[in-house]
Parts: C-alpha cells; sequence; structure tokens
C-alpha cells in the first residue's frame, strides 16, 4: 500500500470498512435519479434487499461512458425535468441506513461550481461522488472542495490504467476504489470480463482501501467471480434494465436481493 | 502557458484556461500515448516527408488562393479565397486525416473511427482508411444520415461502415459520444480520427498542427497577391475550428484582424458559457444545469454545440473574434458566390462569406484585403439548397 489516505475518514469509507470487517462483500447499486416518479422507492426498496451504499446517477444530456441502457435512462430522466437540484432535494429528506454517492458527469459539478456543488452533497447528505470524466490530473480542486464539504471523491482504476498510475489514483480516491472491469461502456454483458479480477488484484495490492468492481457485472453469478478477489462490486445497467423495463420497487428490490444472496453464499 | 500564440499548449493540454484532458480513467493511458506518439513524429522529418509526399501527389496540395474579380468589384473589398475546395475529397478534412491516419499507423493500429456532420470528414476519414488499407468505422447522427444520405453513400463505397447515432439529439455531438464509446472498447487496435480541433488533449493541437498547412500556404501565397503585404482581414467559418485555426495560425502573427464565423444556432462563443464536454473545457451552449444544448444550423458541418479550446483562448485574449452568420444570409452567400465567381461552396463556409458580405463596406472598410478560407466544395450540399431555395 502506498500514501494512507491523509484525511479523516469520511462517512462512506467508515462503512464500507465496518461491513467489509464483518466478512461481507459489498454491493453498491446503481440508480438513475428521475427516471421514473417512484425512483426514491427504487433507492429505499434496493437498500432493504442489502445494499451497501447506493450511486445515484444525476443524468447529463451527453453520458459518454454509458452504454444504452444508462443512456436511455438518462434521457428519459431529463424528459421528466430532473435537475441536480430537484435529485438532491429529494434526497435531503430520504432516509436510508447506507452512505449515498452521486455519479455525474463533470459539467454538471463545473456549472454548479466545485465548491457549490460540494456543499450542497454535503448538506443534502450525500457522502461521496464518482465523476467519471474527471481524470486524475483534472481532479485536483474538484477533490480539494469536496473533501472540505466531507464528501469522498470515488476515483476509478481501469484495465488500461499503468502500474505508477494505479498507485496515484488510489492515493487520492477516498471512500473506495472503483475498479473498472472492462474496457467499454456501462452495459450487461453475457460474461464477466478476464480484466476484471484483475483490476481488483492490481487496486488491492496498492491500496487498503475497499475496491468495488463496476462495468460490466450483471447477474450474481457474475459478482460473485468479482469477488473472489475485489471487496464488492457495483451493479447499474441490470437493475436499470429492470427499472426501464417497468419493475416495481418491490422487483427491483428481489434482483438486489438476488444478488445479496449469491454474495452473501460466498464462492 | 508555453511558447508563443498558436504554438504548443502547456503540460496539461491547456490554451489558457482552456482545453485539458477529460476522459474517463480507461482512455488516459490512449491519450498520452497518442501525445507522445505525436510529438515523436512531428519531430520526425521522416514524417513530414512522407505526409508531404501524400498531401501533394494524393491530396492536391498545395491548394491556390483565387482572387475574385466579379464579387470583389461588388463587394467594394479585395477578396481572396483559399480553395480548401480543391482539395481531394472536397474539403480540408484531408489535410488532418492523412496526417492522424499515418500517425495510427506508426502506432501500430490498423481501425479508424471517426464522427461526421456534414460528411466531410467521414469521407475523408473513408478515403485515408481505403488509402492506407485501413478499417473505417463512422459515426453519424441519425438527422445527419438522412440530409446528407449522398455522402453516407460516399463512404460506403469507400469501404467504410456508417453506424446511424440515434441517441441525444442524433446529430453531430452525439456522433462524437458514440465514437469515443467505440474508443473505449476497442482502444488496443483503433484510433480515434477525430475531426476537429477539439477533444481531450493532445487532438485539439494534433489537429491545429495538420491544418497549419492551410494558413502557412495561403500567408506566402497572399503576399504574392498583394505585393508583398498580409490580407488585412482573415475569415473561417467555425464549426469545431479546425479550419479556422490552420487559417489562423498562418496569420496570428501578422496584424491581420482574425474572424472565425460561427452559424447563429450554434455559436458556441456567442451563446456559450464555459463548460466541460468530450474531454475539453471550452464554450459550450448548455442550460442553467449543465446539461448541453442541442445545435440547430442549416449547415450539419457547423451543427456543434461546442467549440475548440484553442479558439476560446484566442477569442479570450481578444487575438481573434468570433461572428455569427444566419441560415438565411448564408443562403444567399451560397447563391452569390456561386453566380459571381462560379465556385459553388459548400454551406460552411459560406457563413465566412455571408459575414463577409454583410459588413462589407461598413467594419470592413472600402478597399480592405479579405482572405477567406473556402474550407469546401458545396457539391455535398446542392440537393439540400435546393430544396430549402424551392
Ligand atoms: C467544408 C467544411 N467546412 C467546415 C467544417 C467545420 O469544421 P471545422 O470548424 O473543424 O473546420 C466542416 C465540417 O464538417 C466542413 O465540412
Amino acid at each position: 500500500m502506498t500514501e494512507a489516505p491523509a484525511l479523516v475518514e469520511g462517512r462512506l469509507e467508515a462503512h464500507l470498512r465496518a461491513r467489509r470487517q464483518q466478512g461481507r462483500k459489498l454491493l453498491v447499486t446503481y440508480v438513475t435519479a428521475g427516471v421514473r416518479a417512484d425512483w426514491v422507492q427504487v433507492v429505499q426498496s434496493v437498500v432493504a434487499a442489502g445494499a451497501d451504499a447506493v450511486e445515484l446517477g444525476i443524468p447529463f444530456s451527453d453520458p459518454m461512458i454509458d452504454g444504452p441502457t444508462i443512456q436511455a435512462a438518462s434521457v428519459e430522466a431529463l424528459r421528466r425535468g430532473t435537475t441536480p437540484a430537484g435529485v438532491l432535494d429529494a434526497v435531503t429528506s430520504l432516509e436510508v441506513e447506507v452512505p449515498l454517492c452521486v455519479m455525474t458527469y463533470y459539467n454538471i459539478v463545473f456549472r454548479a461550481g466545485h465548491r457549490r456543488f460540494a456543499q450542497s452533497l454535503a448538506s443534502a447528505g450525500v457522502s461521496g461522488a464518482i465523476v467519471p470524466d474527471l481524470s486524475l490530473e483534472e481532479a485536483g480542486e474538484w477533490c480539494r472542495e469536496a473533501d472540505d464539504a466531507g464528501v469522498a471523491t470515488v476515483l476509478l482504476v481501469a484495465p488500461s490504467t499503468p502500474e505508477d498510475r494505479v498507485a496515484r489514483i488510489c492515493a487520492r480516491s477516498r471512500g473506495f476504489v472503483y475498479g473498472v472491469g472492462r474496457m467499454g461502456v456501462t452495459g450487461e454483458r453475457g460474461e464477466l470480463a478476464g480484466s476484471a479480477r484483475r483490476v481488483a488484484r492490481r487496486v488491492r495490492a496498492a491500496t487498503d482501501l475497499p475496491v468495488c468492481i463496476g462495468i460490466g457485472v450483471s447477474t450474481p453469478e457474475q459478482a460473485a467471480e468479482a469477488c473472489l478477489d475485489a471487496d464488492g462490486v457495483v451493479v447499474g445497467s441490470a437493475l436499470v434494465r429492470r427499472v426501464l423495463e417497468g419493475a416495481s420497487p418491490d422487483e427491483a428490490g428481489e434482483f438486489v436481493a438476488g444478488v445479496r444472496g449469491r454474495l452473501d453464499a460466498g464462492a | 502557458m508555453t511558447g508563443s500564440l498558436m504554438g504548443s499548449p502547456d503540460p496539461s493540454g491547456r490554451f489558457g484556461e482552456f482545453g485539458g484532458r477529460y476522459v474517463p480513467e480507461s482512455l488516459v493511458p490512449a491519450c498520452m500515448e497518442l501525445e507522445a506518439a505525436f510529438a515523436e513524429a512531428w519531430d520526425d522529418p521522416a514524417f513530414h516527408d512522407e505526409l508531404d509526399a501524400v498531401l501533394v501527389g494524393y491530396g492536391g496540395r498545395p491548394t491556390p488562393v483565387t482572387e475574385c474579380r466579379r464579387l470583389s468589384e461588388r463587394l467594394g473589398i479585395r477578396l481572396l479565397l483559399k480553395r480548401e475546395d480543391l482539395t481531394h475529397t472536397g474539403s480540408h478534412k484531408l489535410n488532418n486525416v492523412i496526417g492522424q491516419a499515418l500517425l495510427a499507423g506508426r502506432m501500430g493500429k490498423r481501425r479508424l473511427v471517426a464522427e461526421t456532420g456534414a460528411g466531410q470528414h467521414g469521407v475523408a476519414t473513408a478515403t485515408a482508411a481505403a488509402l492506407f488499407g485501413m478499417d473505417c468505422v463512422v459515426y453519424m447522427g441519425e438527422v445527419d444520415t438522412a440530409r446528407q444520405a449522398l455522402n453516407v453513400f460516399r463512404m460506403e463505397l469507400l469501404g467504410a461502415e456508417v453506424r446511424p447515432v440515434t441517441s441525444g439529439s442524433r446529430t453531430l455531438k452525439d456522433a462524437v459520444n458514440e465514437a469515443l464509446r467505440d474508443w473505449v472498447a476497442e482502444v488496443d487496435h483503433t484510433h480515434y480520427c477525430i475531426g476537429s480541433v477539439m477533444g481531450p488533449h493532445p487532438y485539439p493541437y494534433i489537429v491545429r498542427e495538420l491544418q497549419r498547412v492551410v494558413g502557412e500556404e495561403a500567408r506566402v501565397q497572399c503576399r504574392q497577391l498583394l505585393g508583398g503585404a498580409d490580407p488585412q482581414w482573415v475569415v473561417a467559418c467555425v464549426g469545431g475550428g479546425s479550419n479556422a485555426a490552420g487559417t489562423f495560425a498562418g496569420f496570428v502573427d501578422t496584424d491581420a484582424v482574425l474572424v472565425g464565423v460561427e452559424a447563429a444556432g450554434g455559436a458556441a462563443m456567442g451563446h456559450g458559457v464555459p463548460g466541460v464536454v468530450h474531454g475539453m473545457k471550452s464554450y459550450l451552449m448548455q442550460d442553467e444545469a449543465g446539461q448541453i444544448e442541442e445545435a440547430e444550423s442549416i449547415s450539419a458541418g457547423l451543427d456543434y454545440p461546442g467549440i475548440g479550446p484553442e479558439h476560446a483562448h484566442l477569442a479570450t485574449i481578444g487575438r481573434a473574434r468570433y461572428e455569427q452568420a444566419t441560415d438565411a444570409e448564408v443562403l444567399d452567400a451560397f447563391s452569390l458566390l456561386a453566380r459571381t465567381e462560379g465556385i459553388v461552396p459548400a454551406l460552411e463556409p459560406a457563413h465566412a462569406l455571408a459575414w463577409v458580405a454583410r459588413q462589407a463596406g461598413k467594419e470592413i472598410p472600402h478597399g480592405a484585403t479579405v482572405l477567406v478560407t473556402l474550407s469546401g466544395r458545396g457539391d455535398k450540399d446542392v440537393a439540400q439548397v435546393r430544396d430549402l431555395l424551392a
């Protein structure tokens, strides 16, 4: 492990570490905020079904690292008039016992202003942020404001990331490290890419922060396979597709419970 | 900021405060590899020899500067046109594409992906792929495949696969997103051949350097025509801004007033504010929340809500001005050039002509010397203009 995070451990990291400590594999679920009128109930339902943290997608007009499912959800959420402020308002009154992160693209952050956005997350009770188009080199200013506001900026390590960068990214990441499971955009795949477990091992070797693998983790089996090397997984498109297809909050919860059960059953 | 105006960007890929590299981590190493490969190639005389040989022997360079006699008389100015419409494939896009394809070859990549709006960059990329025996996939918004159907067929004729893009506004900006998505998944063997001075570092720099030939040739040619003087005004249309950047690079250290002309419905400098999309920080048309707005113009090639970061910088420091032309003015200018000079321009450079026609005798004083980059020929637009004028 390289440098330990210089900061006080935030809520996201503390929570995930504590659950890992109990021998539990971590399940982070992604939901596009505003995709349906009852998206908040979907969030509550997936938490009740055993998610350890929820990633709330604030929709962006040009989601370049997202595949067709999350693109469609973003289009739908924007069509419904979803705004960053509206999402954070809804989150403020949301009572769930796990930490919430937002996932959005950098222009949303930049347009609001770093400090204002960080503070608005903090006051809405959001404890982490994932901004996938903000590379390590560009992340400095935002990360400082987020740190000051007590919001953990989760950085990503990709299969293509060279070794020295893995160490630097892990040193700057807060909360957990997001291991990109495959080269490509978000979306369901028939099988887990070989790169997923390799990335998990490389991150593991560089940091003691929890490592969760996302992008292309679509089934309970794939989640369990990734967790042979990772501390957890991020499941997005597989859940969002069900929501787009009309799954009720309970049905969305059942899918998540299936993943939870498979992770708890072990390898 | 290192170097002089229109030199290299700073180590973070910035021109002033604009530019940078805002891409997912998966693509960062590819951008770094490209940056290193370009630096090495651009320092290598053998690369320049190879590039120049293709541009001359295949591309038809140098292109002439034509002095407009009847139109000059009509406008009361001395109007010169840099004739990129005479480049093989009919626009300046070839200059960029030949360079990037050679670069891809040096990096061992045999597959090119590109976005296209009007289809000119797609045609140029398909052409280079055919010439060098590479695979080629072109992403084009569904709106554009309809209005530029002939160019779709041209690309297919050249052996490229054209993939219509149905996401978002289904125009150029969405085609860029799709090309980036393809690149992330196929980056090992694929080069993203971006079509303008936009995208993450090093693209805005690479594309400007590859288009610099336009401005450098024009400067020498103008001096011959103008008795050793430089033109007083240098005007080019701006979508992403590559023909303008290449042109301006030849004149930035002269006294010429540099003018970029945007489509009124796609005016990132005119209506935008700073933001980040497609890997770069620049001026963008966007709403209060930061959602990118859809551009709307008669010309598919200028239907882009952003602008290359170096233009944002040139505007900020006051070295270049950015103006607009409306669809109606553009149609007038299109016909005007055809009738007075026997040259049918593409709708994109007709924006530059339209602004000059509007300002001649007003902001542009009577008798002033004006160079306009005629970035492409109008064949692709003839059917659309016929319908619009009907
Ligand atoms: C003829 C022509 N000119 C100009 C443009 C706009 O591109 P840029 O601003 O990069 O020169 C296009 C784009 O398709 C074009 O086809």
